[in-house]
C-alpha cells in the first residue's frame, strides 16, 4: 500500500449567519424573540449541526413564526400540535437535529397533551418554550402563565384562575431536562440551548420573553439590569448556588425548604450553600429550584436545573425495530405473506 | 364405529355461532371460516359484537355473535339469514330468531337452558321456540357444557377452566356436521395457543369430542358437503379486512422504496390496524400509538414531511379530531394516508356496528376549500388494493387521501390469494432532487409539474434544498408567505386543479350486469357483495338490471357521467341518508336518481334490496 498522507477531517465551521435565511423578520421592534432567535442561530453554529439535517417545528403564535427565519427544514405548524409533528419527523429520521420552537399558549393550553406526551416519551426533540405569559398574535388576552388577578381583553376584572407554571409541568411528566433563560442574558441563553441540545432526550428550555406590545415588562421584576443579580440565580453543574451583585449570596436547604442566605451572616458559611447537581435522578430538588420566585422571595433560577440520563424513545424504537428484524431475518412483503401460517396452495 | 351414510351436497351455508360475549363465539367462528377457506371454501364473516367486553352474562345486551357463509362459489357477502345457529343461551336465540330460515337447524346448549337461563333472556315461559314461534326450525339439543366437562374429567382444570371451552365444542359439533377434517382445526388451535400449550391442548380435547359426540349419536338425519371452489392456481390466505388495509400499506411503502409510518390511535373498528403495523417491525414498519387521535395524524403528517410513506387510522370520531390536521396536509401538500373504519355514528354511536355515514365528512369535513382525494374498498380483499391504491395517489399527487373502510368490511375475513406484487403498479413520487439536481437551481418550495399541478418533494437532510412550510398561504412561486388576493385565488383554484386532474389517473368507472338494463344501480364502499348478489337475484328473474360500484369517489373517474346518463332509474343504495345520492345530484343534476337508505348498524339484507329495486323497477 502506498503512503497515504493522513490529514485531519475538516469540520464545516458554520457560522451564526448560516442559519439565517434572508426574510425580513417580522416581529414587533424590540420582541423578545429577535434575540431567542439570535441566540438559536449562534447556539447551531456552535453545536456544527448542519442546516440541511436540522428542522425546526413550530404551532402557532408569534413564537412559531421563528422558523419562517431560519436557512434549515421548517415547518410552520398548527396550533398546539408541533411536539406531536416533530415526533414524526424524529422518528421517521433519528438523524435529524430536531427542534420545537412554541410559546405558553400553543404548548400549555390547545397543545398540552402533546407538550407533556413528549416529554414523557423522552423523545429526543429540543423545545424552546417562550414564555411571555399572553396570548400576543390574538392581541392580548390571557394565557395559561399569566397570574392569578391579572387583567386582559378577555379577563376585564382580573383572572380568577392560578397559572402553569412550565416547569412543574415537565418534571411532572418526568422531563429529563429543564432550563431556563431570559430573553435578554444572550451569552447564558446561547449556552443553554446548546446544552439542551446536546441532551439526549426531550429537552425544554423555558425562556421569560417580553411582548412589547401587550405585556410589556411582565418579566421586568426578574430581568431588569438594576436588580437581576439579586433576583435571578444562574444554576451551574457542580458549583455551589451563589448569586447576588456582589456574589455573596447562596441557598442553603432548611429542613425541607430551601432558603436564601447572605454569607457570613445569620451564621451562615460558604459550607452552607447548596451545589447544584442536575444530574441527580431524583426530581424533588429540581423541582425546588425550578419554582423559587415563584411563591417566596428566592431568586428564579436561571441556566440547566435539571439534566439526567434517559434510554430516548427514538432510539429505543430504532433498536427495537432492528432487533426484531435481525431475529426474524429481512423478508420481502411477499415473502413475509408466504410464511404466515395460514396458506395454502391451489395446484 | 357409527358413520354417517347420508351426505348432502350443497353450495352454500350461512352459519351464526352466537353467545355471551365472553363464550368465545369470535373464536369458534374465526377458526370455522378459516379451516374452511384453507378447505377450499369461499368464504364471506361477519362479526357481530356488542361494545361492551362483558355485558351482564345471558343478558340480550351481551349476545355476541359470528356469522360465516361458506360456499363453493358465489359467496358475495355474509347471507341474510342463518341456515345453522348455535345458540350457546337463550338470549342468543332470541336475539336470532328473526334470522332463522325455514328448516334451520338450531344447536343449542341445553345446560345454559334452565329456568333462570330463560329469565335473564325474559322468557316468559319454558319453551323459548314456541315462545318466538319458530316451530319451522330443528331444535337440536345438546348438553354441550356438561359434555365439555366430561371430555376433561382428570385434566387438572377446575370447573371454571372447563367450561371456557365450550365453544370448542361447539365448534368441533359444527366441523363433524359439515364434514370439515378435524386436523385443518387442530392445527389453528396449535397456533392460536402457540404460547400455551396445555390451553391448546384442552381445546383440541374438547373439540375433538365435539366431533365425536356428532359422529357417533348421528346427531343429524345428514351432514352436509360443500365442495372446493375452483379457485384460480397460487397460495392463499385468509385476511380480514383491517389487515388487508396495513398490508396494502406496507406493499405500497415497499413499491415506493420507502418506510412506511403509521400515527394512531386505538379506537374501534380500525384498531386492528395499527396493531398489525406496530407487529410489522419485522417489515420495518414504524408505527406509533400516540397520545390522541390529533396526534396521530400529526406525527404521520411529521413523517411525511420527513419522507415516509405515513398514514394513520381511525373510525369516524377519530377523523372528526383529525381535520384540523387534515387541513395542514392539504395546505403544506403533502402525502398522507387516512384510513376510516366507519362506524355507526354521530358521536360514539354505535362503536361496533358498520355504517356509511362519512362520506360527508370526507368530502368536506374542513374548513376553508380543502380537496383531498376520497376511495372507498369495496370488500375485505378489496382493502388490499384500495390501500395500495390510496398510498400511490398520496405519494405520486401529493396529497392527503381518506380511505374509507367500515366495520363489515373490516372486520369480515375472506380467502384472498397472495398477490404478484410484480403486477401492481410502480409507485413514483415526483423528488425535487431528481427533477432539479443537487444544486437545486431553479427549485422552489412550491414549484410543480406543469400539468399535474403536483408540487415536487424534497426531504430533510437533503443539502440545498432546506425550505419552510406551513399552514399560511403561500406565494405560487416563491412559496413565501403571501396575503396577495390574486395569489390567493391562484393557489385555491391550484389546488383544486390537482386533485381534479387526478380524475384522469384512475380506472374508468364499469357497469356489470345488463348494460342495456333501464334501471341500474349505483353503491360505493363495503355494500359491494350485497348489492352484487341483489342484482344477481333480480336477473335470475329475467329482468335486465345493471349494477355499477364507485371506489373512486372525489375525484370521480372520467366517464362517470357518460355512464350514468344512459340509464332511466338510478337507485343510489347506501347505509346513510343519501349522502352519495346528493353528492352526485350536485355534480349531475340531470340524473333520475332514487335513494334506497338503510342506517341499522347492520349489514343489508339481500332480500329486502332485491323487493324494493323491484318495487323501483316497476315503477310507471
Amino acid at each position: 500500500m502506498e503512503n497515504i498522507d493522513i490529514k485531519e477531517v475538516e469540520v464545516p465551521a458554520y457560522q451564526s449567519k448560516d442559519y439565517k435565511n434572508g426574510s425580513n423578520v417580522r416581529w414587533c421592534p424590540g420582541c423578545g424573540d429577535h434575540a431567542i432567535l439570535n441566540c438559536l442561530q449562534k447556539a447551531m453554529a456552535e453545536l456544527h449541526i448542519p442546516p440541511h439535517e436540522t428542522v425546526v417545528v413550530s404551532g402557532i403564535g408569534c413564537s412559531s413564526r421563528l422558523p419562517y427565519y431560519m436557512n434549515t427544514y421548517g415547518f410552520h405548524s398548527i396550533h398546539g400540535r408541533a411536539p406531536a409533528i416533530a415526533t414524526g419527523v424524529k422518528v421517521a429520521n433519528p438523524q435529524l437535529s430536531v427542534w420545537v420552537v412554541t410559546g405558553d399558549g400553543d404548548s400549555l393550553a390547545i397543545g398540552g397533551n402533546h407538550f407533556i406526551h413528549a416529554i414523557r416519551r423522552n423523545i429526543d426533540l429540543n423545545i424552546i418554550l417562550f414564555n411571555n405569559k399572553i396570548y400576543g398574535l390574538t392581541k392580548g388576552q390571557y394565557s395559561p402563565t399569566s397570574d392569578r388577578g391579572f387583567v386582559s381583553k378577555t379577563s376585564p376584572y382580573g383572572t380568577v384562575e392560578d397559572p402553569f407554571h412550565p416547569a412543574e409541568l415537565c418534571l411532572g411528566a418526568r422531563g429529563t431536562f429543564f432550563g431556563r433563560a431570559i430573553d435578554v442574558d444572550m451569552k447564558s441563553q446561547t449556552d443553554l440551548l446548546v446544552n439542551a441540545a446536546r441532551h439526549k432526550g426531550a429537552s425544554v428550555v423555558e425562556v421569560l420573553q417580553n411582548c412589547v406590545i401587550f405585556n410589556d415588562g411582565i418579566h421586568k421584576n426578574i430581568t431588569d439590569r438594576t436588580w437581576r443579580a439579586e433576583r435571578t440565580i444562574l444554576l451551574k453543574q457542580g458549583e455551589k448556588m451563589l448569586f447576588g451583585t456582589e456574589n455573596n449570596q447562596g441557598i442553603v436547604a432548611d429542613g425541607w425548604r430551601l432558603k436564601a442566605v447572605t454569607i457570613g451572616e445569620d451564621g451562615y458559611t460558604m459550607e452552607d450553600v447548596l451545589v447544584h447537581d442536575a444530574s441527580c435522578q431524583d426530581n424533588t430538588l429540581h423541582l425546588k429550584l425550578a419554582t423559587m420566585g415563584y411563591v417566596d422571595n428566592l431568586p428564579v433560577a436561571l441556566g440547566v436545573i435539571r439534566n439526567v440520563a434517559a434510554p430516548t424513545y427514538d432510539e429505543s424504537y430504532q433498536k427495537q425495530l432492528d432487533t426484531v428484524r435481525q431475529k426474524k431475518g429481512k423478508k420481502t412483503f411477499t415473502e413475509f405473506l408466504l410464511s404466515s401460517p395460514n396458506v395454502w396452495e391451489v395446484k | 364405529m357409527p358413520t354417517n351414510s347420508v351426505v348432502t351436497d350443497i353450495p352454500q351455508v350461512t352459519i351464526r355461532f352466537s353467545g355471551d360475549s365472553g363464550d368465545g363465539m369470535q373464536l369458534s367462528g374465526t377458526l370455522f371460516s378459516t379451516l374452511s377457506a384453507i378447505f377450499g371454501n369461499e368464504i364471506a364473516t361477519f362479526p357481530d359484537y356488542p361494545a361492551e367486553i362483558r355485558a351482564p352474562q345471558g343478558t340480550l345486551q351481551g349476545v355476541s355473535g359470528f356469522q360465516v357463509r361458506i360456499g363453493s362459489k358465489d359467496v358475495y357477502n355474509s347471507g341474510d339469514k342463518t341456515d345453522v345457529l348455535i345458540a350457546m343461551n337463550p338470549a342468543a336465540l332470541k336475539v336470532n330468531a328473526e334470522y332463522l330460515k325455514r328448516g334451520s337447524i338450531v344447536l343449542f346448549d341445553t345446560d345454559s337452558f334452565q329456568k333462570k337461563d330463560l329469565e335473564k333472556a325474559r322468557f316468559e315461559t319454558e319453551d323459548p321456540f314456541e315462545e318466538l314461534k319458530i316451530d319451522y326450525v330443528q331444535p337440536i339439543p345438546v348438553a354441550i357444557t356438561s359434555m365439555t366437562k366430561d371430555s376433561l374429567q382428570g385434566m387438572d382444570l377446575t370447573a371454571k377452566e372447563m367450561t371456557r371451552s365450550k365453544n370448542m365444542f361447539a365448534l368441533g359439533v359444527v366441523c363433524w356436521l359439515f364434514n370439515r377434517p378435524l386436523e385443518i382445526a387442530d392445527h389453528l388451535v396449535e397456533e392460536k395457543f402457540a404460547k400455551k400449550p396445555k390451553v391448546a391442548d384442552t381445546n383440541i380435547k374438547v373439540l375433538t369430542a365435539g366431533y365425536n359426540f356428532g359422529n357417533n349419536t348421528h346427531l343429524t338425519a345428514s351432514t352436509y358437503r360443500i365442495d372446493s371452489v375452483e379457485a384460480g392456481k397460487g397460495f392463499y390466505t385468509d385476511v380480514k379486512g383491517n389487515t388487508a388495509t396495513a398490508y396494502g400499506l406496507i406493499a405500497a411503502a415497499e413499491k415506493a422504496g420507502l418506510q412506511l409510518f403509521l400515527g394512531s390511535y386505538p379506537i374501534t373498528p380500525a384498531t386492528d390496524i395499527l396493531q398489525e403495523l406496530t407487529k410489522r417491525k419485522d417489515l420495518g414498519v414504524k408505527a406509533l400509538q400516540m397520545e390522541d387521535e390529533i396526534a396521530g395524524i400529526s406525527s404521520a403528517i411529521g413523517a411525511s414531511f420527513a419522507g415516509c410513506l405515513a398514514a394513520t387510522s381511525t373510525s369516524g370520531p377519530g377523523l372528526s379530531l383529525k381535520s384540523e390536521a387534515l387541513g395542514l396536509a392539504v395546505m403544506t401538500e403533502l402525502p398522507l394516508v387516512v384510513i376510516d373504519v366507519q362506524r355507526g355514528g354521530p358521536s360514539t354511536g354505535l362503536p361496533t356496528k358498520s355504517e356509511q355515514s362519512d362520506l360527508n365528512q370526507a368530502l368536506y369535513g374542513r374548513s376553508g376549500e380543502s380537496p383531498l382525494v376520497v376511495i372507498a374498498a369495496k370488500s375485505p380483499a378489496d382493502c388490499f388494493d384500495s390501500a395500495y391504491w390510496a398510498s400511490k395517489i398520496a405519494l405520486e399527487h401529493m396529497t392527503p387521501v381518506i380511505l374509507l373502510s367500515d366495520a363489515y368490511i373490516a372486520n369480515g375475513s375472506t380467502a384472498w390469494k397472495i398477490p404478484d406484487m410484480k403486477q401492481y403498479p410502480d409507485i413514483s413520487p415526483s423528488y425535487a432532487l431528481q427533477k432539479f439536481g443537487k444544486d437545486a437551481r431553479n427549485w422552489k418550495p412550491y414549484a410543480r409539474d406543469e400539468e399535474t399541478f403536483v408540487r415536487y418533494w424534497s426531504v430533510p437532510g437533503t443539502p440545498n434544498y432546506m425550505h419552510r412550510i406551513g399552514g399560511l398561504e403561500k406565494d405560487y412561486f416563491t412559496g413565501i408567505i403571501s396575503t396577495n388576493p390574486d395569489n390567493h385565488q391562484l393557489m385555491v383554484d391550484t389546488r383544486l386543479q390537482k386533485i381534479e386532474r387526478i380524475a384522469s389517473q384512475v380506472p374508468l368507472q364499469k357497469v356489470e350486469g345488463d348494460l342495456d338494463a333501464d334501471t341500474l344501480i349505483i353503491g360505493w364502499g363495503g355494500t359491494y357483495g350485497h348489492l352484487l348478489e341483489a342484482m344477481l337475484r333480480i336477473q335470475a328473474k329475467d329482468k335486465k338490471i345493471a349494477f355499477t360500484h364507485f371506489t373512486f369517489l372525489y375525484p370521480l373517474p372520467s366517464n362517470t357521467h357518460e355512464v350514468l346518463k344512459q340509464y332511466k332509474k338510478i337507485i343510489v343504495a347506501e347505509q346513510n341518508n343519501g349522502q352519495f345520492a346528493h353528492y352526485l345530484q350536485g355534480q349531475f343534476p340531470d340524473l333520475p336518481l332514487y335513494r334506497f337508505n338503510r342506517i341499522e348498524g347492520q349489514p343489508f339484507r339481500v332480500a329486502e334490496l332485491e323487493e324494493e329495486f323491484i318495487t323501483i323497477m316497476d315503477e310507471k
